[in-house]
């Protein structure tokens, strides 16, 4: 790591594997989570969904359904006072013009997927709302569909809406593509299928709402974005600060609880009927409900020299929105900036494109597009090596980004880029080979590389703010509205003000995430809350440092150099101290704050032209490899990993036991989408809506995860971290598949890679 | 009719035929640490243990459970402190969203009681029926292991 910055030593509790406040909570299931919350006259919700993936609404009558026992309100999208949902860019940023995307809160008219809310139900308990759902009479007339997008885009295909069916399209060319495949010693072409994907959170989406005083509709639920109070607000039709939205702590959100779930229904139900309302979605109705990942059909063109240095890559992809826009041209803008890999590619082509069809939408999951390429890129790296004969960990060790190289969009990196050492190591991890069990078992071991960006795109102009306070006994308070999604962002930021502020871990409360109560700090995705609202609480903690110690240094006759702020006191060189009680007693009297708002703004830019390779796209990206061991039974096709290795450079690891949990349960993540995750769809109509046919990985389908976290010092968040919430998920599926090559020489390209897929490219099955 | 939850009788009214235990647990005596997460016996979310055994309550019929002891995870906690179990899940990092956790102690308590010195293996294929979507659920084993190896991993 030459060109590496040394971590910052002598700290006491940064870099500690210490407990998460918020986990004894959970064991003892304290944890009020959205749907532990309960209010005296409280009326429960049911959303009625379309059973069709396309289809005019021909009559929509609540008459019967009003007259239903219990009921308290039915509504559909003409009650809605702004019927209208945008989808583009929640949080704290600025628009991004052309990128805007709405979609209708209830249907307008017609249906363009299964599962479109249609009706909006309010009764006294939830049976009665189910009966009302039924008694809604809606009569559909079936229109034509579409449910791939290469069928999309064809002419003359059905439009799914009027605006055409491409709803985006991103290119970069960089280099002269033609001289680069002229060079070149070997050229691969591969072509690659991925998967539709659910979040498939244990807790499904939930919330309770009610009107407050001086009118404020509250809302309190599961969601990664509280700034979503101001989309409330809009559909509501009142002012944006008559809406609060309370986050609890998640059962876990992976990118799916980014988009507004329950929150606008709650509101508008609360604001209707003036009750307490609560909504809580099965996991049928989450399934069916909820964004998925998106599927791409990705084609790879790939050159290199004999010595395996990559000279030319030719790419495609193409990407399935579903039914509305939600987040999809941003996704593939990561697909577009990542799809070459974090590799040296002196001539690249990408040409990306994401079309609207009559299947489920997608939107945010982790990995955001930036996850699909690495079954991409890292398939044709290993196909490269493999035709030369060269060795996997040297092949990505010869082209890997360096510090200061510029990416086919024209980003420069700036800091280190650890991918040699990070394949190296976890290569090493899977130690000495394991023998096959029996002479029709087979083993391999494949490689995966990745980089995934975190932090936002660089003109949404990003910031966090964080809120710091002592009270007068010298115990700590944190604000921060950033939800804690169970990785442990509010226990981070708890960390990082004791280590400033020399409070005790046990000495220290943190609010997070309420729209009214915490300083705003933006959404919990695109790994970005330990950076953003880390870095806001380090500034709010160091100036809230600064406006204290001179108060110590006068009350000691010290230089504020020659004080320590350690264990609940401020201790000079010369062994004097002062308590905390005695200096906040005195800070009162001499009229300085305790407390002081930290706000941080992320390095911004404005949009560039991808095609021109204009420049600067994302903050940072953290990188990883991955490396497995895999059997495969060649009698079934099934495939087992005996071992698993995951290296990333995190920078610096602010906790190192959350870390590690990032990595082990972001790669038992993508084994799952690797081995068995999938949505399934029959021209629309989704076959996995419960948990008995949409399989993730149990205990025992996946082995343990050796967590490799390595430090280079570099990364743009506190203490210089890197992002670690979504990186570890993008190169399992490419690991497996190369591990099976190695092991059988048949090469899968489409994923999930179940025993069938495995048998059929053995010749077992035809 | 009575029911017997973590060692205190409590009264409800005679439910339904076909009312869950989950749903008398969590909508009538507003028990709330039993979580549902699939509602079809798959996640393990709402295992409690009866008569020592876990069980799915949101497949279990509240009117089988007349008189037997149910076991939540706020029975565990001994002498207002928490179960070292428990105290092995924090110190191990095995709580990242904490929503699968109080059927993954439960379902763990009951197979130690079967198996008090198990391997990693038997550990995971006994939380089979535990879903964990944040985990990967190496540290969950990792605690489970300290405990039954410490006893109470107080070391």
């Amino acid at each position: 790591m030459a060109d590496a910055t040394a971590v910052e030593s002598g700290l006491r509790v940064v870099g500690r594997p210490i407990p998460r406040h918020d986990a004894r909570d959970k064991v003892a299931a304290a944890t009020a989570y959205a749907a532990d919350f309960a209010l005296p006259g409280m009326l429960h919700a049911f959303v009625l969904r379309s059973p069709y993936p396309s289809a005019k609404i021909v009559r929509l009558d609540t008459a019967r359904a009003l007259a239903t026992p219990g009921v308290a309100a039915v509504l559909t999208a003409r009650d809605v006072p702004r019927n209208a949902l945008s989808t583009d860019v929640p949080g704290q940023t600025t628009t991004v013009g052309p990128l805007r995307a709405t979609l209708h809160v209830l249907a307008e008219g017609r249906v363009r997927h299964q599962g479109e809310p249609v009706a909006l139900i309010a009764a006294e308990t939830l049976a009665q709302a189910r009966a009302a759902a039924e008694a809604v009479d809606v009569e559909y007339a079936p229109l034509p569909a579409v449910f791939s997008p290469s069928e999309a885009l064809a002419p003359g295909a059905p439009a799914v809406h009027d605006s055409g069916n491409l709803l985006a399209q991103w290119r970069i060319a960089r280099g002269d593509l033609a001289a680069g495949f002229a060079r070149a010693a070997v050229v691969v072409e591969g072509e690659y299928v991925t998967q539709f994907v659910d979040s498939a959170y244990l807790e499904p989406e939930s919330g309770v709402a009610w009107i407050d005083s001086d009118g404020v509709i509250t809302i309190r639920l599961s969601t990664q974005v509280i700034e979503h109070f101001r989309d409330v607000a809009e559909v509501l039709d009142v002012p944006q600060n008559r809406v609060r939205v309370i986050g609890t702590y998640l059962g876990g959100g992976f990118g799916g609880k980014e988009d507004v779930t329950v929150e606008v229904y709650l509101g508008l139900l609360a604001l209707r009927t003036g009750r307490p309302v609560k909504m809580v979605w099965t996991r049928q109705e989450s399934l069916l409900g909820r964004a998925k990942r998106h599927p791409y059909r990705l084609r790879y063109r790939t050159g290199a020299l004999s010595t395996g240095e990559i000279v030319a890559q030719e790419i495609d992809l193409l990407g399935d929105s579903g039914a509305y826009a939600y987040l999809s041209a941003l996704v593939l803008l990561y697909s577009t900036v990542t799809a070459a890999g974090p590799y040296r590619t002196p001539a690249v082509s990408v040409t990306a494109r994401v079309a609207y069809t009559n299947n489920p939408p997608t939107s945010a999951m982790r990995g955001f597009g930036a996850m699909q390429t690495v079954f991409g890129y890292e398939s044709q790296m290993e196909r490269v090596a493999r035709a030369l004969g060269l060795d996997p960990v040297r092949v990505r060790a010869v082209n890997a980004l360096r510090k200061g190289d510029t990416l086919p969009v024209g980003q420069v990196m700036e800091t280190h880029v650890a991918l040699p050492e990070l394949a190296a190591r976890a290569w090493e991890a899977l130690g000495t080979p394991t023998s096959p069990r029996a002479p029709h078992v087979k083993i391999g071991r494949g490689l995966a590389c990745n980089f995934q960006p975190y932090g936002r795109i660089v003109w949404l102009h990003d910031w966090s703010s964080a809120w710091i306070g002592f009270e007068m006994d010298g115990s700590l308070v944190v604000r921060c509205g950033a939800p804690d999604v169970g990785g442990g962002q509010a226990s981070s930021l708890v960390q990082i003000a004791s280590e400033v502020l020399g409070v005790p871990l046990e000495r220290i409360v943190v609010h997070v995430s309420d729209s009214a109560l915490t300083p705003l700090s933006g959404t919990t995705t695109a790994s970005r809350q330990l950076y953003m609202s880390g870095n806001a609480c380090l500034k709010a903690a160091r100036e809230l440092r600064a406006q204290l110690l001179p108060v110590a240094a006068r009350m000691l006759d010290v230089a504020v150099e020659a004080l320590e702020m350690v264990d609940g006191e401020v201790v000079a060189t010369d062994g004097r101290s002062v308590s905390l009680r005695n200096l906040l007693a005195q800070c009162a009297r001499a009229s300085v704050p305790r407390s002081h708002l930290g706000v941080y703004h992320a390095p911004s830019g404005e949009p560039v032209d991808l095609h021109a390779g204009a420049g600067k796209v994302f903050p940072d990206y953290t990188f990883g490899a991955h490396a497995a061991e895999v059997e495969v039974d060649t009698e079934t096709g099934e495939v087992r990993v005996l071992r698993y290795a995951a290296a990333h450079d995190v920078g610096r690891a602010i906790n190192p036991q959350s870390v590690e949990g990032q990595i082990q349960g972001g790669a038992v993540q993508g084994l799952g989408y690797g081995l068995m995750e999938e949505v399934v769809l029959e021209d629309g109509i989704n076959l996995t809506t419960s948990f008995a046919s949409y399989l993730i990985p149990t205990a025992a389908d996946v082995p343990d995860v050796e967590a490799i976290v390595l430090e280079s010092g570099e990364g743009l968040g506190p203490f210089h971290a890197r992002g670690i919430g979504e990186p570890p998920i993008g190169p399992p599926a490419a690991a497996i598949a190369n591990a099976i090559e190695a092991a059988t020489g048949a090469r899968i390209t489409r994923l999930p890679i179940t025993a069938e897929r495995v048998a059929r490219a053995l010749g077992l099955v035809s | 009719m009575k029911l017997l939850i973590n060692g205190r009788t409590r009264e409800v009214e005679a439910p339904a035929a076909d009312q869950t235990l989950l749903g008398v647990l969590r909508d009538t005596l507003g028990i709330f640490d039993v979580k549902e997460g699939c509602g079809e016996g798959v996640c393990g979310a709402c295992t409690v243990l009866l008569d020592g055994r876990p069980i799915s309550s949101c497949l279990f019929l509240a009117a089988a459970v007349r008189g037997r002891a149910i076991v939540t995870v706020k029975g565990l906690e001994r002498e207002g402190g928490l179960h070292p179990l428990q105290e092995a899940f924090v110190r191990h990092g095995a709580v990242q969203c904490g929503f699968c956790t109080p059927g993954m102690l439960l379902t763990a308590l009951a197979f130690l009681e079967t198996n008090p010195r198990p391997d990693r293996d038997e550990i995971r294929h006994a939380l089979e029926g535990n879903l964990c979507r944040c985990t990967g659920y190496a540290k969950i084993v990792d605690a489970i292991e300290a405990y039954a190896r410490n006893g109470d991993d107080r070391g």
